[in-house]
């Protein structure tokens, strides 16, 4: 009886919920489960606090290119150009530094330049124009790449991979910031190691923290949930949808370029084939992360999650010894539709008991 | 301007391609005052609201607001809101994944701050004072229709509107929340507001309000006080017909009696669909012409659809020569010799690529079943009998069906159904938007068919029609069956006043 009565509690409590935040919980759930279960079962590694950083640190670009995706999905659109325009970033900010002495200023002026111009275009003819964002960006995903090609072969004269050795980066690439010393481990000789984070990190939580804020507490922010709740009825309640769609898409392609800089300290190499398919993992993180596709519903802490959940996932699956590339992406794929199954249940349930109480 | 009125709408005209929408059309709405249009399909009523709120723009005319010295131009919604018009319309426009505060103050404050607590403490307060029940907090989409209808109704009157525009507030709303809607408008009614009420339903308009502005045919027919205008007169003022005034006004459920069921094809029980009709009984006799009449929006085709298993039925049950069928799918109906010929030709009814030839075999084909196709000899047989047998003006059968005008598209579709020899054949407004030498073959069709054995049912918006045709009609108000009339009472006076329904109600 008592057990009922908790269930029927919680059972309000989740219908009094708005979409997004039962969505985020879900997520957010999931994810600790998941990284629980790794714990138990897989142990040793998955212990260190530093297994923990290092998801960070090799998905700190791919959590900013999240958040702008998230962004522009809230609005009930897509961007798949994202993972082009970090391949052009990464390309144009390694050869300013190596070819042309550039020094590390103009190389993040370039990456926030390369953004807020894909941003810009893409947005204009989204919002303005009306024409799908799928094939807008699918066409800018094509351009960027074709470019990124183009200023590789212009330089070298052949498409190839290089290493950036400019000092001055290498020194900012290998920065490390060391966490408090009892997330630190020691080795098998003794030696303390540190756990350490990478500056891009650092951008990433910033990023995430700023856009958390302005999605929860400016009317900019809310709008971008009204225009992907009901574009018309947005409208007809004042609020400018073409800006609304427009300022979504420049801060996704501003965002990208972050992204791109942050991925090229990551990596601190320039080649055509970089972040080879990272716009269909950022479309998956957020997915992962509670936002829907079809706009209105989504969170950026949903896509932070979103983004540790994949990663998790992959750490699991190369640590059980399947590190095959294949295997990961089966994985991936049977993980988003996981997702997508508990996230339509969830809301079908609480439709169907949304429309009991009233 | 006098003292009171809050809108003077004065000689609007507007015009689309080939159709004059509105001519010469006046308006007045007053202080608290509760202000119903009315009119059929095509009066115009719609095209007036859209220039109120600034969907449309007129081509001519002025519209005056208390006080604005000057006529205002009005040329987006955003324009109606600033000056006090405020809409809401059937289809909730509000955004379901946000909360009911956010709804109410969104895209209308300036400033980039979000004050939650203000915001949510300011829709609290309003929500209470007019009485409607959900929280600032809760999500919009969580609220039933009728009360995120209220929140849209709380967002304008915060936004201090002073005209209030109710497009069909209430044909998605079950009676109780049609109550609380009511409840709502009439206090704000008594805070001063002016609504226009738009409404099919003639029982809530004479429920709630105060005034009737009839128009007709894109013309203004008369502004009356609520007094003055009895129903069976508000119905032949939108009809367009002259009401013999010395017809009694008889309790028109006396009418309705169930006739012995010997020389019935089928008969209908209790049935109800999911388009909200209410159960209903219908007898369908052999060789017999019935009709439905009502107005627009009482239900006459959620009847028949019922009937055919378009909609979604959720009771009742339907016999054939006394034995129970079920029909859950066109499909089962049609296998029962059951067909229907759609209201809305164009989305229903043709398929605009294929030949006219194709689009008269697809119902037989369809009760074949797609794996015994009909042989190429036998469809130009039979497409080329009916092209003649209803002078079908075609180039060929291989014409698209979309190249022929609309009279002979109809009569392709009738074709399709003739060629399944239906022992029951429904057409809802066959007749509509063609001209008047096809609309008298259709006629005589019908009665032909009928004199061969076959069993009509006829819908149709014009009552002179329908009395052509029909010798038995059943009578719809609000989706209810309010009387049957057949033999001597069938006429156009009896036809009103059982629309109208009683007048002491």
């Amino acid at each position: 009886m008592a057990s009922f009565k908790k269930l029927s509690g919680l059972k309000k409590k989740v219908t009094g919920m708005t979409d997004t935040s039962l969505l985020l919980t879900i997520t957010v759930l999931v994810f600790f489960a998941m990284y629980l279960g790794a714990v138990l079962f897989l142990g040793e590694g998955f212990l260190k606090p530093q297994t923990f950083f290092n998801m960070l640190n090799q998905n700190a670009a791919l959590l900013i290119v999240s958040c702008g995706m998230t962004l522009v999905m809230i609005t009930g659109g897509i961007d798949i150009s994202v993972g082009g325009v970090v391949a052009l970033v990464s390309m144009c900010c390694a050869i300013n530094l190596d070819c042309h002495g550039g020094n590390i200023f103009q190389a993040i002026l370039i990456s926030l330049v390369i953004g807020l111009l894909f941003g810009i275009v893409q947005g204009y003819l989204v919002a303005y124009l009306e024409i799908q964002p799928f094939i807008v960006t699918l066409a800018g995903m094509f351009f960027a790449r074709g470019m990124t090609t183009i200023v590789c072969e212009k330089e070298f004269g052949k498409v190839i991979q290089f290493n950036v050795e400019n000092e001055a980066f290498v020194k900012i690439k290998d920065t490390r910031i060391n966490m408090p010393e009892f997330l630190g481990t020691v080795s098998k000789r003794g030696v303390f190691i540190p756990a350490y984070i990478e500056l891009g990190v650092i951008v990433a939580i910033l990023i995430v923290l700023i856009l958390f804020c302005v999605l929860r507490w400016t009317k900019t922010g809310r709008k971008f949930y009204a225009v992907g709740g009901n574009n018309q009825s947005a409208l007809m309640l004042g609020v400018n949808v073409k800006r609304t769609k427009f300022t979504a898409h420049v801060i996704c392609g501003l965002l990208a370029g972050v992204g791109g800089f942050v991925y090229f300290l990551h990596i601190g190499s320039g080649s055509p084939t970089h972040a080879a398919g990272m716009e269909m993992n950022a479309i998956a993180s957020s997915i992962i992360g509670g936002t829907m596709l079809s706009g209105g519903i989504g969170s950026i802490i949903g896509a932070l999650f979103g983004v540790l959940s994949l990663s998790t996932i992959k750490d699991i699956v190369s640590s059980m010894g399947f590190d095959e590339n294949w295997w990961t992406g089966i994985t991936v794929a049977a993980m988003l539709c996981l997702f997508l199954i508990i996230q339509s249940i969830v809301m079908a349930r609480k439709s169907s008991a949304g429309s009991k109480i009233e | 301007m006098k003292e009171n009125v809050v809108l003077e709408m004065k000689n609007i005209h507007k015009s689309f391609p080939g159709v004059r929408a509105l001519q010469n059309v006046d308006f007045t709405l007053c202080e608290g005052e509760i202000h119903a249009l009315m009119g059929e399909n095509g009066a115009g009523k719609s095209t007036l609201i859209k220039i109120l709120t600034g969907v449309y723009e007129k081509d001519e005319g002025q519209i005056f607001l208390k006080g604005k010295d000057k006529a205002v131009v009005i040329r987006s919604p955003q324009d109606a809101q600033k000056l006090g018009i405020s809409t809401v319309y059937q289809e909730i426009t509000l955004c379901p994944n946000l909360s009911v505060a956010e709804n109410m103050y969104i895209g209308r404050t300036s400033g980039m701050g979000m004050n939650w607590k203000k915001v949510n403490k300011d829709a609290e307060e309003i929500l209470k004072s007019l009485d409607i029940p959900a929280k600032a907090t809760q999500q919009l989409g969580s609220c039933s229709i009728a009360v995120q209808q209220m929140v849209a109704i709380a967002r304008a009157v915060d936004m201090d509107c002073k005209v209030l525009i109710l497009d069909e507030p209430t044909s998605s709303l079950d009676d109780q929340e049609v109550k609380k809607l009511f409840k709502l408008m009439l206090d704000l009614r008594s805070r001063g507001v002016g609504i226009i009420f738009v409404t099919h339903f003639l029982d809530q308009v004479y429920e709630v309000c105060d005034k009737i502005t009839v128009l007709r045919d894109g013309q203004l027919v008369g502004e009356y006080e609520i007094k003055d205008l009895p129903r069976v007169k508000l119905v032949s003022k939108m009809l367009g017909k002259e009401f013999d005034d010395t017809t009694e006004i008889k309790d028109s459920s006396l009418i309705y009696d169930k006739e012995d069921a010997k020389d019935c094809v089928f008969e209908v029980e209790g049935l109800s669909s999911n388009a909200g009709i209410k159960p209903f009984d219908f007898s369908v006799k052999k060789g017999e012409v019935s009709g439905f009449a009502g107005l627009l929006g009482s239900g006459r085709s959620e009847c028949v659809r019922a009937i055919f298993g378009a909609d979604k039925v959720v009771g009742g049950t339907v016999k054939k020569n006394g034995k129970v069928i079920k029909i859950t799918k066109p499909i089962n109906a049609m296998k029962n010799g059951i067909g229907y010929l759609p209201e809305d030709r164009k989305r229903d009814g043709i398929v605009g690529d294929l030949s006219v030839r194709e689009n008269i075999i697809l119902a037989l084909q369809v009760l074949k079943g797609f794996f015994k196709p009909l042989s190429k000899a036998e469809a130009d047989k039979f497409a080329d009998e009916y092209i003649k047998l209803l002078d079908i003006k075609t180039a060929s059968a291989d014409t698209p069906i979309k190249s022929l005008s609309g009279g002979n598209q109809q009569k392709v579709i009738l074709a399709r159904w003739l060629l399944t020899h239906p022992e029951y054949l429904i057409l809802d407004e066959p007749t509509r938007g063609i001209d008047i030498g096809t609309k008298v073959d259709i006629q005589k069709l019908v009665l032909k068919l009928a004199s061969e054995g076959m069993s009509v049912t006829f819908i149709s918006s014009e009552t002179d029609e329908m009395l052509r045709t029909c010798s038995r009609l059943v009578v719809m108000r609000d989706r209810k069956m309010v009387g049957e009339i057949s033999g001597d009472d069938l006429n156009q006076s009896k036809i009103m006043s059982t629309i109208a329904g009683g007048e002491n109600k």
